[in-house]
């Protein structure tokens, strides 16, 4: 793959003045609102807010579901204007699908990546099976896993093409919390030895801080970038860790303080 | 713990079946009217050792497989048109659901006045009775595939035909089977008037049959005929669907 000419010299994933509007019963919504950001090559970013403060919205658009109104989306300095290979998306449900098992799911984006031969492409889906902890469930099928090892099947899925950029909207939110706290651990991992580059949208602060390198907080009505935060935490880091709890209580702050605002509060 | 459950039923069968026979030996009824077990399964011996039940039987499921297959070739992709268009779904679906309705008995005349009493006739009624269920049952299933799963393969590069084979018909695959056990069901019924309505010299089917003892007062092989009509639509059931839709339904985790 070529190097990124513009300016933005390492950043991989540029948005620029992101403005998106839906149709509602209340007519016309701003969701996201003149959102700019640059994610860093092998940074682990994390979007984090309120519900209505239009995350999974900046994510759908990152993944080309949905296009931009107004502003730009470069990936590599190309525009980003629909679904991509380079660009795989974890959903907040598995989205396995429930007719193949398990090394049948991982090979579905395998199989329309082009150059590779079968027997590539079963290794590496074997791979990465493995990878998440269910090298010995190739055989099974969805229903047959529990809810966790079903959203590892997704992750292997998503990382097995090698997308540039993984997207992640809220894949922990429907899991319980010791399945959550043992994921957290396995990305953290897997993160560390890829270096992919990931984006994760979450309502929770704490998995937030646990996770990212950077932790976006968005505000809603309409969606607009409230405050950046570093996480120079070291990895891995534990969701108990006493120093993750002080910086995530900083942020539940920063967003409280929002919140009370009397312009734009919530109703 | 199987035998029991086979059992009840089977006795109870037995049962109703020689109060029957006691009561139109008793005289209490008469035979030609309502014929007894014993002189129905007379007919059904001789007619199935003469060969003439399995000609007219053979005769039938030939009509009904290539009518149910015709009709199915052509109300799968219709349906799938009405489910990825508007314009088609308001149009053809619409059209599809006013047809269903209408009972398959009326393509008779329809039929007989293109197709003359030919062979052509009574297929062509058996697909008009079975498309119109399959295009709204395939358009329907299509259109309830989870939204998840096409985003999914979207974002993994799964575009127009490969989405199509690979995702929204599996996905949509438990839907269709039950649709085309509808179609199937309808075609059977239609199939059925066709052949009692439609007299052709060249092939004897069932429905053929049951007009011949209409014509020769002959209740017993009526009865034996309309038994045989039963068992054939409850072994397709039994062998053919059902099977298939309890695979589905086990391998997706919908049934133990």
């Amino acid at each position: 793959m070529p190097a990124n000419p513009s300016s933005e010299s390492n950043s991989q994933l540029t948005l620029r003045h992101v403005t998106k509007r839906f149709n509602g019963r209340a007519g016309l919504v701003t969701a996201v609102e003149d959102i700019s950001l640059q994610v860093k090559e092998g940074e682990f970013l994390v979007l984090v807010g309120p519900s209505g403060c239009g995350k999974s919205t900046l994510l759908s658009l990152l993944a080309g579901l949905e296009q931009v109104d107004d502003g730009s989306i470069k990936l590599d300095g190309a525009d980003v204007v629909e679904p991509g290979r380079d660009r795989l998306v974890m959903f907040q449900q598995d989205a396995l699908f429930p007719w193949l098992d398990a090394l049948e799911n991982v090979l579905f984006g395998l199989r329309l990546k082009p150059g590779l031969t079968d027997a590539e492409r079963t290794e590496a889906a074997r791979y990465y099976l493995d990878l998440v902890g269910l090298g010995d469930k190739e055989k099974a099928r969805p229903h047959e896993l529990s809810g966790g090892m079903r959203q590892r099947v997704a992750l292997a899925r998503s990382l097995a093409p090698n997308p540039r950029v993984l997207l992640m909207d809220e894949p922990f939110s429907a899991l319980d919390a010791l399945t959550r706290d043992q994921l957290y651990g396995d990305i953290q991992k897997i993160f560390t030895q890829r270096k992919k580059t990931i984006v994760l949208v979450t309502h929770n602060i704490r998995e937030a801080v646990c996770l990212g390198d950077r932790v976006v907080l968005l505000s809603p009505n309409p969606g607009r970038i409230r405050q950046v935060f570093n996480i120079d935490l070291p990895r891995p880091r534990r969701i108990n860790d006493p120093a993750l709890a002080t910086l995530a209580a900083d942020i539940t702050t920063a967003l409280s303080a929002h919140l009370a605002e009397p312009k734009e509060g919530l109703v | 713990m199987k035998s029991p459950r086979a059992l009840v039923p089977i006795v109870i069968g037995l049962l109703v079946l020689g109060f029957w026979e006691w009561y139109v030996r008793s005289g209490r009824v008469e035979d030609f009217f309502v014929p007894a077990p014993t002189q129905i399964g007379a007919w059904f011996w001789s007619a199935l050792c003469d060969g003439s039940l399995a000609s007219a039987t053979w005769v039938t499921m030939r009509r009904l497989m290539l009518g149910f297959a015709i009709g199915a070739a052509i109300g799968i992709p219709i349906g799938a048109l009405c489910a990825r268009s508007s314009l088609a779904r308001d149009t053809i679906g619409i059209l599809s659901l006013g047809l269903q309705t209408l009972p398959s008995v009326c393509w008779v005349p329809v039929a007989i006045i293109a197709f003359d009493p030919t062979e052509a006739a009574v297929v062509f009624v058996v697909v008009m009775g079975t498309v119109w269920a399959v295009v709204i049952a395939v358009q329907e299933s299509v259109l309830n595939v989870q939204p998840l799963y096409l985003r999914a393969a979207q974002t993994m590069g799964s575009r127009g035909w490969h989405l199509w084979t690979h995702v929204i018909f599996p996905a949509a695959l438990p839907g269709i089977i039950s649709g085309l056990k509808q179609g199937w069901a309808f075609a059977w019924r239609s199939l059925m008037a066709a052949e009692i309505f439609v007299a052709i010299i060249d092939g004897f089917g069932l429905g053929a049959l049951l007009n011949a003892g209409r014509d020769l007062h002959r209740m017993d092989l009526v009865m034996g005929v309309m038994a045989v009509v039963m068992l054939v639509g409850l072994l397709a059931d039994l062998i053919f669907f059902s099977p298939i839709e309890r695979w589905l339904r086990r391998s997706r985790g919908l049934e133990r």
